[in-house]
């Protein structure tokens, strides 16, 4: 049946009101200080490590992002792991508070449809992931120029933009996640529940999960060396299937420009090769374009699920 | 416009095999007030979200204006204001705020929509609470706003399900006032309740729901007659010998139902005289001699207990 009308109507009045809300939320101002605290640390660490070591690599502005100092992680361990956290927190109550605060029939039954609803909440809280990164990107930036005192080359500025994307891209998979589960479970503290415990699975168990998982189910070989060569490829394609390995490779390629590839090389392949030369940005771009494609359409399934989820409930608890 | 309101026929919702509306067919003419009552669970709510475009339709049509709901539902709901059973607000928000917020997605804006909000938070009397977070509001506020809400698009069409649930006799009372103002500005209303004898005040029409199905439907005393037989109640309260045998015996009267000095009699006609009469000839003490108004509560648990027995 052919239903007329807009369904874009309403989305900006959505967008605006989410975006609003989540940015003088109490979350929010929890946020603030994780950032505050996330900036300073990772700095502190990254700095302390680069005045022993200082002028021994090209790309010095990128060890920024990525130099820890025991026991402080490096600027990217911080936010791996800070992205999906804040995301959740963005996510989780989308829909399911609208029920438990009895608001969702007196919204819908405003000339808009659920379309606009539910991508206004989405956008609205991409939007401020945004805010939050793209902040959290600039103060780090400059606290490192004012604390090293040595401007980024523009390449540096380049992988650090598209770093930037791809934490972004990275983080609309762990909201479009966390949006699911706020449509899936009534209770938004099971819904937080839920994906958090989702992340530590993701985080924690995977990779051990990757390793078992690929033992058994590798082809056995009579050549013992292609016989791993088959393991390492099934545990690589599994761990893959985390938009955490995705992220983390995605990063390892942009912010160090040295890496040549992800996966396992075979020495034929590195004939000719100049280890631990620098990649130029375009071809570290393409090798992690699978990664940043892997994490959009990530994110646009988990919608379309959350969308049709939604799209399906009924206005009645 | 012409034609009515709202008219449906043969509108039915299943949730699987279990059917929540059952064939409903009904009329409400523009500037009708109408009631759907019923027991929770009978079907008006699901009646209404059907008609708001809010759940599909199993089968059956409904027209809100001439309009399909389900195939032009933002056209639908451009005109018709819905208070939902429970209203809920943004606790974070103030009344205003959360007027603002309907209003924008309704298509209003700037100072049309400031002076519309100021015009209907006053309608509803609640001009000096505007700027407080709804998270301070008693119930009664909530609904008040609720029905502002519902009221912000200026529709020719207002639904409000369960309006004075929850509320106060007070506080029901000023709400009622408030949908009386609107029958004034020749505003549609279709209102649900299971209190009946609430809103029967209020209603020209109402259709009473039992188990998805409209069970009677027509004005007040129409539905009294209809289901009471065409008759007087008249309740004597007397004390005196065989004053039952009496009363029974006056011409006119029909039915006699004594419980202790008071006797309830079903009369074809207003025979108050003629009883007091017969009480007085007999030797009897009259204590008072009234004439009761049926009310909707009696239609429908007497129609009940018909429709019981002859299930």
């Amino acid at each position: 049946m052919r239903r007329e009308g807009s369904p874009w109507a309403g989305l900006g009045t959505v967008v605006t009101k989410e975006s609003v809300d989540h940015l003088g939320s109490t979350r929010m101002r929890l946020m603030e200080i994780l950032i505050g605290l996330t900036a300073a640390g990772a700095i502190y660490g990254a700095i302390s490590h680069i005045r022993e070591s200082v002028g021994q690599d090209v790309f010095l502005f990128l060890t920024l992002f990525t130099t820890g100092h025991n026991p402080v992680p490096s600027f990217t361990g911080f936010i791996g792991f800070l992205v999906p956290l804040i995301a959740i927190a963005l996510g989780f109550d989308a829909i399911n508070s609208e029920y438990s605060r009895r608001t969702l029939g007196r919204v819908l039954a405003q000339p808009i449809y659920r379309d606009a609803l539910i991508l206004g909440k989405f956008l609205g809280a991409l939007f401020t992931l945004t805010i939050v990164l793209v902040s959290l990107w600039l103060l780090v930036t400059g606290l490192g120029l004012l604390l090293l005192g040595l401007p980024p080359s523009g390449e540096e500025v380049a992988r650090a933009a598209v770093f930037l994307l791809v934490t972004i891209a990275y983080g609309a998979v762990w909201l479009t996640m966390a949006m699911l589960f706020s449509t899936l479970f009534r209770q938004p503290a099971t819904a937080a529940l839920a994906a958090l415990s989702l992340w530590l699975v993701l985080t924690v168990f995977w990779p051990m999960l990757a390793s078992g998982a690929s033992s058994v189910l590798a082809a056995h070989d009579p050549n013992p060396y292609l016989e791993l060569a088959n393991q390492v490829r099934v545990e690589q394609a599994i761990s893959r299937l985390s938009p955490n390995t995705l992220y983390s490779e995605a990063v390892l390629a942009l912010l160090h420009p040295e890496t040549r590839a992800l996966g396992p090389v075979f020495y034929s392949q590195l004939e000719g090769a100049i280890l631990g030369s620098p990649l130029p940005l375009g071809e570290s771009v393409l090798l992690i374009w699978p990664h940043l494609t892997g994490l959009i359409a990530a994110s646009v399934l988990l919608f379309t699920m959350t969308y049709v989820n939604f799209q399906r409930q009924e206005i009645r608890a | 416009m012409a034609g009515p309101a709202i008219r449906t026929s043969n509108l039915t919702k299943k949730y699987g095999a279990a059917a929540a509306v059952d064939r409903i067919s009904l009329t409400v003419e523009i500037g009708e007030v109408f009631g759907l009552l019923g027991p929770n669970g009978s079907g008006k709510t699901t009646t209404i979200l059907m008609l708001m475009g809010l759940t599909d339709v199993t089968s059956g049509t409904a027209q809100v204006f001439g309009m399909d709901p389900a195939r032009r539902p933002l056209a639908v709901k451009q005109q018709v204001g819905y208070m939902p059973d429970a209203v809920g607000f943004y606790d974070n928000m103030t009344a205003r705020q959360n007027l603002r917020y309907s209003g924008r997605l309704a298509g209003l804006a700037g100072d049309v929509l400031a002076h519309r909000i100021d015009k209907t938070l006053e309608r509803v009397e609640l001009t000096d609470v505007a700027d407080q977070l709804v998270s301070k509001f008693s119930r009664g506020m909530r609904q008040r706003l609720g029905l502002a809400d519902a009221l912000l698009k200026s529709p020719k069409l207002v639904i409000l399900d369960e309006p004075t649930n929850g509320l106060d006799p007070h506080a029901t009372h000023e709400f009622l006032q408030l949908i009386e103002s609107l029958r004034r500005d020749s505003v549609t209303v279709l209102l649900s309740s299971h209190l009946l004898d609430r809103v029967q005040t209020v209603c020209d029409r109402v259709a009473l729901f039992n188990r998805g199905r409209i069970a009677l439907l027509g004005s007040v005393s129409e539905l009294a007659s209809k289901v009471l037989g065409s008759g007087y109640r008249i309740e004597i309260d007397a004390e005196g010998d065989n004053l039952g045998q009496i009363l029974a015996a006056v011409e006119g009267a029909q039915a006699l139902h004594i419980d202790g000095i008071r006797h309830e009699i079903l009369a074809t006609s207003d025979i108050r005289s003629d009883l007091a009469n017969a009480v007085t000839r007999a030797g009897g003490r009259l204590y008072r001699l009234g004439i009761r108004q049926m009310s909707l509560d009696e239609v429908y648990t007497a129609y009940f207990r018909e429709a019981g027995h002859a299930a």
